[in-house]
Formats: structure tokens, C-alpha cells, sequence
């Protein structure tokens, strides 16, 4: 490889040349980046800035996706391995409450993409709304959430050693040991997928600030467009959550 | 006379050395040459510490009984030494010290896509190495490296639970690496830096980065799991709760077998670049070398069951599982074959980086091979688990992976430092190594093939002859792995003031100041030709004369 300006015996006259597309020097050219609100200064294009950025998010959540999917792969040969284990565990959850949480969730992911659009065409009033009400949503989930394992601890259904005891009321004993595995997953997935929401609570926050101090513009918004598209992940984890956990005792019992 | 010159220029030339003085300079970098320097001390730290543990074993082994530690002890030193060098200096070494140095560069970019990003993966990997020299100090953990339940989740008396989470957090820092090479190659590349105009470091590094971000992640939740388990008794991984230990083997394997490829496909592009700069000849078949990269970065995904012939596996999994580790070995012999491909009739200069790499060629192959033999379903039942494993694994990681890693350390210094390390001195401590691990580590198959099992500290007496001959070879080994230690330490401040291009090498990285400046070149790299295009080698060297007589 040989690049231009480099090596050649008349590198200054090169050099000349690359300045006559690029005023200045180096730190000259950053300063004229500069001017380009919002572009860091190792990025020569704010099309490259935003190109990496998405990029790099669209790979986190495959990361993510193979985190869960880890989770996914426990959950798969544990209920081939307990299948009426996972029907009456799956019947000890609240279907209205999750089914609740589901609806709150796909509302969010609305709100979010309308905020994106928001940002795209530089409407900082409704961004700040959208992003708001996206953020009240994430926190109304995370609220039903809350009620949901209150009343697993309450009902001792917490798998932990020494404190996991069904009621027989609620649970026949010959179950207890293939619920407790399911109620493991549940608690691992929903627990996990709860922190990512509390993530994405804390980034909308950031974003509520951003926008409301107007850092946002018509050419700079790619931040609310990345955290928009980890929003997004989220929820779609959930999707699957909800009838693989919740749903599955219907499925099983053929209700 | 222009060594005068060049004196003089370094005085006054910025350099991202000389770019401040300060630690937090140092410590609050966003410079990704500064961060590959921060993350070179760390793990030659701790490179030190696992090569100690590794001394421990090999005393240990002096004598068919138990006389220098218990075996308790024995089991924390070896489990220790194993966690160390995997996950605080195999793993990170190559992509963390020279991907991240060079990889911009390479690509004629300021820097990685994500800088701070960067700086926090060093971060991230020295509060996970902290919690592991607590684990250290706190007497070590006594699992094997492999940490299987149920032992690791009930009966084990050490600190596994915080060496879990010492190992899950050091795992985001290769995640976010991985993540950012990713981005950085996808989008930082130079004007008319095409794909296939990309060195072979560049294809290796995307291809790790490929099983970082994908296998990384499963670990993560593994030993997540695990520590619950051992925390709260679960009962995920416990067969009395009604769990699976095999699902944690399969968990486990599912990364650490890809992990493997991390440390070696580095190593790989390394030698990639050095062979076709030492025989300044083009890699033979290009495009089959970057795309056997992928392919074994993907085919490492479909193996993990080797690992697991023995344990309760069904025997139709485990045949698949044979035929596709099978598979991997081609894309790997493809690399071999080319490389010899590329030194026949190549204009070759044995310089310290070609004896590392010449070594590498012949231990990898040897490793690889032997893979094969563990590999073979029924030969495994007989080789599983013992010395023949070990010493399978430490071909091709310390022949494969570290002496990659010296190459490119040795190939790479002048222009990290700006100086030559004393040539002699690297020649003379590369055919030690080269002789020390063969020392070390061929009894060690004999050993194996005869029956002596891996992780015990005592043995039958007619295994002492091989097992003296291996702990002598160590003694070798030791002191080979030693000299660079302290000869590239004093080129640091004694070292002669190395030329911007001192192998007449081609690439990008050869084309800036050594040592680069903070912004990596002082204008805008343009790309006009293909990788490792000799034809102008002599041209470039007599510009390079000239250039760097004139200050930058």
C-alpha cells in the first residue's frame, strides 16, 4: 500500500496537495470540525460519526442478543426436560399483569420511535414530550414489575435455598423442585431484563436533559436515534418473555 | 549522517510520547497508542504472575511425590496459572496491545471509532484484574480454570464466587474491544483502503472481534449463573435441584472453545505480516488467507463438544462434533501453506520477528496436528485429560499465541518506542524460547500418550525422566521469556533511534513517524494499491530516507 504525501521524496509538495482539499493542519482541520456542532474530532464526516455509532450499537445488541441467548438456551432444555414443571409454574404467574406490562411496552416503543422522528426533523418541544413519555412508561413497567416479585416474595416462591416454600395451596408437592428451576428463569430473564430497562431509563434521562438544554439538531441527533434502537431491543426481549414464561401454561393445557 | 539528522528532528518532532508528561495524561488517554501502552504493562504484570504459578508446577513435578506443596496448593497454583494466562494475558495480549497500537493506523485513521469507549474497556479489565489478584492474595481458587459444577458450586473451599466476578467483568472489556475493532474497521478505513486492500492484521482482528462479541457474552451469563449458584444454591447447574452440570460444560465450551481462536487468529495475522514483510513477497493467496480467518472464527462456534467426549455426550453429538473440528483444521492448514507458500523464493531476512515467526509455523503446525488426534473420538477417551492435552493447548497457545505475540512486539517496537531493541540480544532469546518450550512441552505428549494425567501433583516414578526433562526445559523457557523483559526495557532509554521504516516493509504503519504522532500521520492517508505490493519496495525505502530527513 502507498499512500499519497507519505514517503514520496517531495512529501512537502504532497502534503500542499492535501491541504488544498483540506484547509489547514490537523489541528487547524479540528478546529473547522469543530464548527460541525457535535462531531468529534478522530471522525471526518458527520456521515461517518453516525455510520459509527449505529454500527456499533446494532453490534452491542448482537452481544445482547447472544447474553439472553444463553438464557434462552437454559430456558429450552429446561422446560424439555420439566414440561409440566413449567405449566404450573407459568400458572403461578399474573397473565393480566404481565399482559399489562406488554402493552405498556410496545406503547413505549411508539413513543420512542416517534421521538426519534422528532429529533430527525428538529422538534425540540415534542422530542422532549415523546422522550418523556417513553421514560414514564419504562418506569410504569418497572412499578408492575415491582408488585409482581413483592408477591413471589411474599408467597415465599423466591427460588433461593431456605427460603423457597410453596404453599400447597399453591403448589402440589411432587412440583416443587421442577417450579423451582422455572421460577429461577423467570427470576434470572425478567431480573435481567428489568436492569436493562433501568439502563434505558437512566439514558432516557440523559437524552430529557440533552434535548431540553437544545443539543439536539436537525444534523445531530444520532444519540436519541442509538438509544432508540436499544429501547427497541429491549421490548422485543420482552415480546418473547411474555409468552415463553407467562403464556406457557396455556399453550401446555391447550386453554 | 542521517542518523545525526534524524537525532535532531526527534528533539523537536511531537510524538504521542511526548504529548504530555503527566500520569493523568497517561491515565485519562483517549489515545489509542497510549491505551495499547497501558494495557502492554498490565498484562505483562500479569504475564509475571501466571509465569510464576507456571514455575511452581514445574517444580512441583521435579519429584514423583508431593514435597514442595500439597495438594490443595497445587490445585489453586494450577487453576491460577490457568485463569492468569487466559483471561488477564492470553486473551487480551495480541488485540489489546498491538490491534489496538496499529489497527487505526493501519487503516490510516486518528484513532478507534469509539475512543472513551477504549479507555473504559482498560478500565473495565483492570478492576476485573484487581478482583483477581484479591482471589490471588486470598489463597487463589482451587476449581481449574474450568470452574465445572457441581465441585465449583459446592464443595470448593475458595474464593470462586468473586473470581467469577472478576472474570465476568474483565469479559466486557474484550467484549467492548471486540466491539470497537468491529466499528473501526467498517468504518475508518482510509480513502481507497478497499477490503481486499486490507493487511491480513486487519482481517485476523475482525475475525476475533466476530468471536468476542458473540462468544464473550455466553460466558458472561455462565458464570453469572454459576456465582447464583454457589451464592443461593439455584439449583441451575446442581443435579440434586434438579439441574444439569453437563449444560454448564456445554455453556463453558461454547465460549472457551472459540476463546481459543481468540488468542491464536491474532497471532496468525501477525505472522501474516511479518513473513510477507520478511520475504518481501505478497502473501501467497490473499484472499484465501483472510477469508480462512472467518472461517475459522465461525467453524469455532460448531466445536465446543470435543471438549465434552467424555462426559455423558450423546455419541451421535459427539461424532458431529468430531467430524466438524475435523473441518476446522483446513482453514487453518490453508494459512500454514501459504505462509511457506509465501517464503519460498521470497527475498528472506532472518530478523528477530522471522524467527518468531518461522517458530510459530512449525509449533503451530505441531499443535494443530496433535488437535487432530483429540479430535478422533476414540482416541480421545484415551487422551482426555491428560498430559497429551496439555501439552496439545500449550502448542498452540504459547508456541501459537505468545510466540506471535513476541514477533509482533519485536516487529512493532520501533515503532512504538521510537527505538531498536538490541537485534543480537532478540535473535539469541527467540531460538531460547524456541528451544526451551520444545523442552517443556514435547515430553509432555510422551507423558500424556502414556498415561499420566493432567492437574495431579504427584506421580508413578518411571514418569520422572520426561517430567525432569519438561521442568528443565521450563528453566530454559523462563529465562528465554525473561530477556526481552529486560533488553526491550533498556531500548526504551538506551535502544538506537529506530528509522521510520526500519524492515522496508509496506503498509500504512511504516509510513508515519516512529513514533507516530498523537493524530497518527501528519496528512490525510490516500490508498492506491493493493496489500504487501513489493514492486515499489526500493522506492519507498529511499523516500523514506529522505522524508524522514526533513522534519515532519
Amino acid at each position: 500500500m502507498i499512500a499519497d504525501g507519505g514517503w514520496g521524496s517531495n512529501g512537502s509538495a504532497l502534503h500542499g496537495f492535501d491541504t488544498c482539499q483540506i484547509p489547514g493542519e490537523d489541528f487547524t482541520v479540528a478546529e473547522s470540525h469543530a464548527s460541525e456542532y457535535g462531531l468529534a474530532h478522530h471522525f471526518s464526516s458527520m456521515e461517518q460519526q453516525r455510520e459509527a455509532g449505529t454500527i456499533g450499537m446494532w453490534i452491542f445488541l448482537l452481544t445482547e442478543l447472544m447474553f439472553f441467548g444463553g438464557m434462552f438456551l437454559v430456558y429450552a432444555i429446561f422446560r424439555a426436560t420439566y414440561p409440566s414443571g413449567f405449566e404450573q409454574g407459568s400458572h403461578l404467574l399474573s397473565v393480566p399483569l404481565g399482559g399489562l406490562n406488554t402493552v405498556v411496552l410496545i406503547v413505549s416503543s411508539v413513543t420512542m420511535a416517534m421521538a426519534v422522528y422528532s429529533s430527525q426533523v428538529g422538534d425540540r418541544r415534542k422530542l422532549v414530550g415523546y422522550l418523556g413519555v417513553t421514560l414514564v412508561l419504562g418506569l410504569a413497567f418497572l412499578v408492575v414489575k415491582y408488585f409482581e416479585y413483592r408477591e413471589k416474595f411474599e408467597h415465599h416462591l423466591f427460588p433461593a435455598m431456605g427460603f423457597y416454600a410453596p404453599e400447597p395451596s399453591h403448589l402440589a408437592v411432587q412440583y416443587h423442585q421442577p417450579v423451582r428451576v422455572f421460577l429461577w428463569i423467570y427470576f434470572a430473564m425478567t431480573g435481567l431484563h428489568a436492569l436493562h430497562m433501568i439502563i434505558g431509563a437512566g439514558m432516557l434521562l440523559v437524552l430529557i436533559w440533552m434535548a431540553h438544554k437544545g443539543r439536539f439538531t436537525k444534523s445531530y441527533n444520532s444519540p436519541v436515534e442509538i438509544c432508540g434502537l436499544y429501547w427497541h431491543f429491549v421490548d422485543i426481549v420482552w415480546i418473547f418473555l411474555f409468552p415463553l414464561l407467562y403464556l406457557t401454561g396455556f399453550h401446555l393445557t391447550g386453554h | 549522517m542521517a542518523t545525526e539528522v534524524i537525532a535532531s528532528v526527534e528533539e523537536s518532532r511531537q510524538t504521542y510520547l511526548n504529548n504530555g508528561h503527566t500520569v493523568k495524561s497517561w491515565l485519562l488517554t483517549l489515545d489509542h497508542k497510549r491505551i495499547g501502552l497501558l494495557y502492554l504493562f498490565s498484562i505483562s504484570a500479569f504475564f509475571l504472575i501466571g509465569g510464576i504459578y507456571a514455575a511452581l508446577i514445574r517444580l512441583e513435578l521435579l519429584t514423583p511425590k508431593g514435597d514442595l506443596l500439597t495438594a490443595d496448593t497445587y490445585n489453586r497454583v494450577f487453576t491460577m496459572h490457568g485463569v492468569i494466562m487466559i483471561f488477564f494475558f492470553l486473551i487480551p495480549s495480541i488485540p489489546a496491545v498491538l490491534g489496538n497500537f496499529l489497527l487505526p493506523i493501519m487503516l490510516g485513521a486518528k484513532d478507534v471509532a469509539f475512543p472513551k469507549l477504549n479507555l473504559l474497556s482498560w478500565y473495565i479489565f483492570m478492576i476485573g484484574g484487581a478482583l483477581m489478584l484479591y482471589t490471588l492474595i486470598s489463597g487463589g481458587i482451587d476449581t481449574g480454570w474450568t470452574f465445572y459444577p457441581p465441585y465449583s458450586s459446592i464443595y470448593s473451599n475458595s474464593e470462586v464466587t468473586i473470581a467469577g466476578v472478576s472474570i465476568f467483568i474483565t469479559g466486557f472489556s474484550s467484549i467492548l474491544t471486540g466491539l470497537n475493532f468491529m466499528v473501526t474497521i467498517h468504518t475508518m478505513r482510509a480513502p481507497g483502503l478497499t477490503w481486499f486492500r486490507l493487511p491480513l492484521f486487519v482481517w485476523a482482528h475482525y475475525a476475533t472481534s466476530l468471536i468476542q462479541i458473540l462468544g464473550t457474552p455466553v460466558i458472561a451469563i455462565t458464570i453469572l449463573a454459576l456465582a447464583l449458584e454457589r451464592s443461593f444454591q439455584i439449583g441451575i447447574f446442581d443435579p440434586k435441584l434438579g439441574g444439569d452440570p453437563v449444560l454448564f460444560q456445554h455453556l463453558f465450551w461454547f465460549y472457551s472453545h472459540p476463546a481459543v481462536y481468540i488468542m491464536i487468529l491474532p497471532s496468525m495475522g501477525v505472522v501474516s505480516e511479518i513473513i510477507a514483510n520478511m520475504t518481501r513477497k505478497r502473501v501467497f493467496g490473499y484472499h484465501f488467507v483472510a477469508f480462512s480467518s472467518l472461517a475459522i472464527a465461525v467453524f469455532g462456534f460448531l466445536v465446543w463438544g470435543h471438549h465434552m467426549f467424555t462426559s455423558s455426550q450423546s455419541m451421535y453429538a459427539g461424532l458431529v462434533f468430531s467430524i466438524i473440528s475435523y473441518a476446522v483444521a483446513i482453514p487453518s492448514a490453508i494459512k500454514t501453506f501459504n505462509w511457506t507458500a509465501t517464503i519460498y523464493k521470497g527475498s528472506v531476512s532472518f530478523d528477530t520477528p522471522m524467527i518468531y515467526a518461522l517458530a510459530f509455523l512449525g509449533l503451530f503446525t505441531v499443535g494443530g496436528m496433535t488437535g487432530l488426534f483429540l479430535a478422533a473420538l476414540g482416541l480421545d477417551v484415551h487422551l482426555h485429560d491428560t498430559y497429551f492435552v496439555v501439552a496439545h493447548f500449550h502448542y498452540v497457545m504459547v508456541g501459537g499465541a505468545i510466540i506471535g505475540y513476541l514477533g509482533g512486539l519485536h516487529y512493532w517496537w520501533p515503532k512504538m518506542t521510537g527505538k531498536m531493541y538490541p537485534e543480537i540480544l532478540g535473535r539469541v532469546s527467540a531460538i531460547i524460547i524456541f528451544i526451551g518450550f520444545n523442552f517443556t512441552f514435547f515430553p509432555q505428549f510422551i507423558l500424556g500418550y502414556l498415561g499420566m494425567p493432567r492437574r495431579y501433583y504427584a506421580y508413578v516414578p518411571e514418569f520422572q525422566v520426561l517430567h525432569v526433562l519438561s521442568s528443565a526445559g521450563a528453566l530454559v523457557l523462563g529465562v528465554g521469556f525473561l530477556m526481552p523483559l529486560f533488553y526491550l526495557a533498556w531500548s526504551i532509554k538506551y535502544g538506537k533511534p529506530a528509522p521510520n521504516n526500519p524492515w522496508t516493509a509496506v503498509g500504512l504503519e511504516w509510513q508515519t513517524s516512529s513514533p507516530p504522532p498523537t493524530e497518527n500521520f501528519t496528512y490525510d492517508p490516500v490508498v492506491k494499491t493493493e496489500a504487501y505490493e513489493f514492486e515499489h519496495v526500493e522506492e519507498i525505502r529511499q523516500a523514506g530516507k529522505a522524508a524522514s530527513a526533513q522534519p515532519a
